[in-house]
């Protein structure tokens, strides 16, 4: 019979195995999935995970692969925070979309003075801002009226999306759109672009907050008071009380970092990459970021290289869209089939396998 | 399901009713139970002696199922006995009552039975059948009341009445009594002696001497999960038969000294609800403890310990003239305001309330040490300092651990007491509050930690110890007093008490209402020894 | 604006079958979470109970296939989460939060090539006689079989849980693990039957979604009636009469705002869209602000995870 045993410590090791062995796992059950869809495994796997990076077109995919990966890594950075805590923020979605709007309508607004220095420093704490009060409302409802976060931030998701489907097609419409639904195109405005900052690297501004916020993440959870009391709280709310932490405080504190850092990518974004407020405009950056969190342990230097990772499925899983004509919504299983294998052998981390030699009869 | 063997029932007659042979179970750095063999008759109440962490409640789980032996076997009736779960037992005919009750609060009386029970009858039939018994065995109980509103010995009724209605042969009780008093101790012993007469066995789990040598006609002593003796006990003395059960002479904590000097902490007129959701509300609590002294508070757990804990240590506020320290009002000063004037507190729940389970002890030193050591700069951590404090603790009070940076849970209780008491002490308090400070341990830990706050309160410290162990309180505190349903006896010198006072303050002037409004706070129930 | 359009009855009647997919589904959760245990992955349940459902009844054209394919497939990956969570211990908000994500994904994968097909009709269970009656027959007498299968799974719940021992059990081991453990009741058996049981149901309301309501397949199609199914069964604070009521409630609210925005009222669109999530979230607002009775129903091990130690 097989037995779990809980071991007196957690395993170090297995703590940074898991994430290795959860990838190989995926890909061979990926593998699996893409040769039941009629596609050649091998060649489906080498063109998400070696062709961005190493293959002939490589150039073009590695500027992306940063594009990518930095709204994700810096979402996930933020939601790291709170699961660390037990504060479960999962609709970050939601403030990504609103910080995304209000950092275009103050961009918008100032069309068509050219001030950068002014708009776009603006349009950032706009954006920030956005998220981090959207945020707030699953925060104050569950530390004033006990609401479940969870729920709430959620559904505030589909709240979000309304809100920005009004946005694109009245109040922030583009005027010269010719009727059509989305806003200008902030990145022919100069004063608001978030131009890439060395061209071809997919560099831009929410790259740089996605490592500043790697860095200071780290630094707040090993040497800051509030990084310990954001750990105390998670691993033990009671003895965290006993410590004198304010758990409701916290929890604010965590939803409102989380909230700012989504809404932050998501001025970023809409200034960046995706140029304009539109219907369509938010991808699941926020679902795809608690993948990325869980995938990176809730370790900031962990979340940039699943960050990566994750980035690199979707710029591969475009390619493989492209050439080998492999549904994008296969890339999206297979995201969650990662997330899956990484929780079953994360028992290894806290338990040992033992089978029983059953005793003499 | 009972088969006579040929005995009389209610007379000592030869057959043994449950043979244990050879047994053996071990887990993970630990032997719990080595080459164990005993046997038991009808109409005997059969003493386990021994320690916490002796191997007593994993022999016990293992006669009724709960767990299976490496090696060994049993017989019940003279047929092989190997229950392969709890089922099993209670199809042959055997029943527990658990040390932590495992009673399901949400749930009332009648339901509580039925699922303890093989082929329950229908709840109305088994409402009736619960008053029956109740009323045979002297056990009052309202099979339609809410269990999470019952008392203690309400909830042990219980599960007394859930295994009568069995018609059990074999009744095992793990600690039966560590939760009652000593009026609710004698009701229970008239009902074991009435099922005695009717010949069942009554496996008795303790540690205390006197009640196994008033109750049991024979007793079997464990050690370290080994036999070490078997007697009858009205023929020994406790002392006798404490070396078998410890297996050495134990230290006792030396006389307390010096004349109690000035108030250093009080209370006046607190009334608190508790957070909980059975939680016990205190009411018009007033107190107050001297430098130089230990105040100790007895009470059956559930009567607002964990309460009374909570607004010592600031984490339920009060109003602010409601707890003074000295003069300086600190009823609404959260815990980390209060570490900084010196008052500390050391909660019961060692993993999870005084200590974060997964966390290592530095990060355990830091979590109450963070304020008076100095730890905190500019909102940064001094692991470094953090580190000293963790070592210093470790080598001061003997806390056995590979390192500091082990993780909380790896330690036994008795190592964990020892840090989590320490880790208070080492930050020089001017008082401090203790609840349940030697809960679960061995002797030998047990007596350290006595004897480390005999010599905090010499320092001319104020000390308050809440705990259940009323020869602990005796030993150790210059005054007592009692806590019942949420309310503080008036204290009185210690020095002097008799043990009829003592019962008579630990039921309260109001224990007529024993049972109407007393409740218990929502604790694990899992029941078992912590592994050494 | 023309509210004249809206006819009450009509009204009524779309209403218990608008509702229907989220009762389904928040019973089937209720069951769950009596059992202790948390799925927040009943929208990734109910996303794949639609696109199975929906593939199996176009390709067997019985409708009923379909619903019991859409019970099955939701069934096997509720046991999934079940697995990771019961046997290999995993985080129950992580791992239900995961589920949604997979079942997101893997159902737009299965269902590529089933979108813009129409699948077979589902006829009306028109009672005979009553049936005919004003208001009342078509409001409660005309509606598909899953409105009246739905309606008995209600009062099955009901009754399980309250009066027989097995419901007994499940509600001792959603009230405290330990103590059901010792007692030799099994933990993991009760919960993995429970989770089954929940992604089941919650296969049927994707079901009644692609089949019956919409009747089609889009991807992403339960647009959050999963969480607001879970939202739900707080709101009921875990009671099945009360699901019952917030369920309706739910479906009223929606009804209702594609009534208003069908009639050309003059509110925008969009906010009468986020009406019925704002709802949802003002009502729990309600329900939880009194904490004693907003848990004196909640199991008291839910989420937690249990491991038998020995």
């Amino acid at each position: 019979m097989i037995r779990l045993e809980r071991r007196p410590a957690p395993s170090r090791a297995w703590a940074w195995a898991t994430p290795l062995l959860a990838v190989l796992a995926t890909m061979v059950a990926g593998g699996l999935l893409f040769a039941f869809l009629g596609k050649d495994p091998l060649l489906v796997i080498r063109t998400i995970f070696w062709d961005p990076i190493l293959g002939e077109f490589a150039f073009y995919y590695r500027g992306q692969l940063l594009v990518k990966a930095g709204p994700l890594v810096l979402i996930a950075i933020g939601l790291s925070l709170g699961f660390r805590a037990g504060v479960w923020n999962i609709g970050a979605e939601g403030q990504y979309i609103m910080g995304a709007i209000c950092g275009a309508a103050v961009g918008l607004a100032f069309y068509p003075l050219e001030a950068r220095w002014l708009i776009f420093p603006m349009m950032v704490l706009a954006g920030g801002l956005g998220g981090f009060l959207w945020a707030m409302i699953p925060g104050i409802l569950r530390t004033r009226f006990n609401t479940n976060e969870i729920l709430v931030s959620l559904l505030l998701v589909y709240v979000a999306e309304q809100i920005l489907a009004w946005m694109a097609l009245g109040p922030l419409r583009s005027p010269d759109g010719a009727g059509f639904p989305g806003s200008r195109n902030l990145r022919h405005y100069d004063a608001a672009a978030n131009h890439e900052l060395i061209a071809g690297s997919g560099m831009h501004w929410g790259v740089v907050a996605a490592f500043i916020a790697v860095i200071l993440g780290h630094v707040l959870l090993s040497r800051h008071i509030l990084g310990f009391n954001i750990r105390l709280a998670g691993a033990s709310p009671r003895a965290a009380r006993f410590a004198g932490v304010n758990p409701g405080l916290l929890v604010l504190t965590c939803l409102g970092m989380s909230g700012a850092l989504a809404g932050f990518a998501g001025l970023f974004e809409v200034a960046g990459p995706a140029g304009q407020i539109n219907i369509d405009f938010n991808v699941g950056y926020g679902f795809t970021a608690i993948i990325v969190a869980f995938l990176g342990r809730l370790h900031p230097v962990g979340i940039l290289l699943a960050g990566f990772l994750m980035a690199l499925t979707y710029i591969g899983g475009e390619a493989a869209q492209a050439t080998l004509g492999v549904p994008a919504a296969a890339i999206q299983a297979f995201q969650g089939m990662l997330l899956f294998f990484l929780l079953a052998l994360d028992v290894m981390t806290n338990y040992r396998v033992r089978f029983d030699v059953r005793a003499r009869a | 399901m009972r088969r006579d063997a040929g005995g009389d029932g209610a007379g000592r007659v030869s057959t043994p009713l449950l043979e244990v042979q050879g047994l053996r179970k071990a887990y993970p750095g630990v032997v719990a139970n080595d080459d164990v063999s005993f046997s038991a008759r009808r109409g005997e109440v059969h003493a386990l002696l021994g320690e916490n962490g002796a191997g007593k409640s994993t022999l016990v789980k293992t006669v009724y199922g709960l767990l299976r032996p490496d090696e060994g076997r049993m017989k019940l009736d003279g047929r092989v006995y190997a229950p392969a779960s709890p089922h099993d037992a209670r199809q042959a005919g055997v029943a527990m009552v658990f040390q932590h009750f495992s009673l399901f609060e949400a749930l009332d009386v009648a339901e509580n039975v039925a699922l303890g029970m093989e082929v329950p009858p229908p709840m109305r039939e088994l409402a009736t059948r619960i008053r029956d018994v109740s009323e045979t065995y002297g056990l009052p109980l309202d099979p339609n009341r809410l269990v999470g509103t019952l008392s203690a010995g309400e909830r042990q009724r219980v599960e007394i009445i859930r295994c009568l209605l069995q018609d059990p042969q074999v009744l095992i009780m793990d600690e039966p009594t560590s939760v009652l008093t000593p009026q609710e101790v004698a009701i229970l012993f008239e009902t074991l002696k009435r099922l005695r007469a009717e010949g069942k066995l009554i496996l008795y789990i303790s540690h205390k001497l006197e009640e196994i040598r008033a109750l049991c006609d024979w007793a079997t002593i464990l050690r370290h999960g080994k036999v070490t003796g078997s007697c009858d006990p009205r023929q020994k003395s406790a002392r006798e038969l404490a070396e078998t059960m410890v297996g050495s002479e134990l230290a006792l904590p030396a006389a307390r000294t010096q004349d109690p000097g000035e108030v250093a902490l009080s209370i006046a007129g607190l009334t608190a609800t508790s957070g909980a959701a059975f939680g016990t509300e205190l009411k018009g609590i007033s107190l107050d403890v001297r430098r130089g002294e230990i105040l100790g508070i007895g009470g059956v757990a559930g009567n607002g310990q964990d309460e009374l804990l909570a607004v010592l240590s600031g984490e339920s506020r009060s109003p602010p003239e409601s707890v003074l320290l000295g003069d300086l009002p600190i009823g609404s000063f959260g815990p980390n305001e209060r570490r900084a004037l010196g008052v500390l507190a050391a909660p019961e729940e060692r993993l999870g309330h005084a200590t974060a389970p997964d966390m290592s002890l530095v990060e355990n030193a830091a979590l109450s040490g963070r304020r008076r050591m100095g730890m905190v700069r500019r909102g940064f951590v001094n692991w470094s300092k953090a580190r000293t404090h963790a070592e210093s603790v470790i080598e001061r009070f003997d806390v056995r651990v590979p390192g500091a940076g082990s993780v909380a849970r790896s330690l036994s209780g008795g190592n964990l007491q020892k840090f989590v008491i320490g880790r208070e002490i080492l930050q020089q308090p001017d008082v401090l509050v203790v609840n349940q400070p030697t809960w679960g341990l061995d002797a030998a830990a047990a007596a350290a930690i006595r004897q480390s706050l005999l010599d905090l309160a010499s320092q001319g410290a104020a000390v308050i110890v809440i705990s259940q162990d009323l020869d602990e309180l005796m030993e150790i505190s210059t005054r007592f007093s009692a806590l019942n349903e949420g309310r503080l006896s008036k204290p009185r010198d210690t020095a002097g008490l008799t043990l009829e006072e003592i019962g008579l303050m630990l039921g309260g002037a109001h224990d007529l209402e024993i049972g109407l409004a007393a409740s218990r706070p929502g604790r694990a129930v899992e029941a078992g020894e912590p592994v050494p | 604006m023309d509210l004249g359009s809206i006819n009450p009855v009509l009204l009524v009647a779309a209403l218990l079958l608008a509702s229907t997919p989220i009762l389904l589904a928040a019973m089937g959760e209720l069951v769950v979470e009596k059992s202790g245990v948390l799925n927040l992955g009943v929208e990734g349940m109910m996303i794949v109970g639609a696109v199975a459902g929906f593939i199996a009844a176009v390709e067997s054209g019985s409708p009923a296939l379909g619903f019991l394919a859409a019970a099955a497939a939701a069934a096997v990956l509720a046991l999934l989460f079940g697995v990771l969570t019961q046997v290999l211990l995993s985080n129950q908000v992580a791992t239900g939060l995961g589920l949604t994500l997979f079942g997101l994904g893997i159902s737009s994968l299965m269902g590529q090539g089933y979108v813009g097909i129409r699948p077979p009709a589902s006829p009306r269970l028109e009672l005979p006689v009553l049936s005919e009656l004003p208001f009342l027959g078509p409001v409660l007498f005309s509606q598909h079989a899953m409105v009246y299968l739905s309606l008995a799974i209600v009062v099955g719940v009901w009754w399980y849980l309250r009066s027989t021992r097995s419901g007994l059990i499940l509600r001792a081991v959603g009230e405290s693990h330990e103590a059901a453990h010792a007692l030799g009741y099994s933990v993991l058996g009760t919960r993995l039957a429970a989770i089954a049981f929940g992604g089941a149901l919650a296969g049927l309301g994707g079901a009644c979604l692609s089949l019956v309501i919409v009747p089609q397949w889009t991807e992403g199609m339960t647009a959050g009636r999963g969480w607001i199914a879970l939202a739900i069964v707080v709101f009921g604070s875990w009671r099945a009469w009360r699901v019952l009521l917030g369920a309706y409630l739910f479906g009223g609210v929606s009804v209702l705002q594609l009534n208003l925005q069908a009639a050309g009222i003059a509110i925008p669109v969009e906010l009468l869209s986020m009406s019925p999530y704002l709802i949802t979230i003002l009502v729990l607002v309600i329900i939880s602000s009194d904490k004693r009775r907003a848990q004196a129903n909640a199991p008291n091990s839910l989420g937690r995870t249990f491991h038998a130690s020995g």
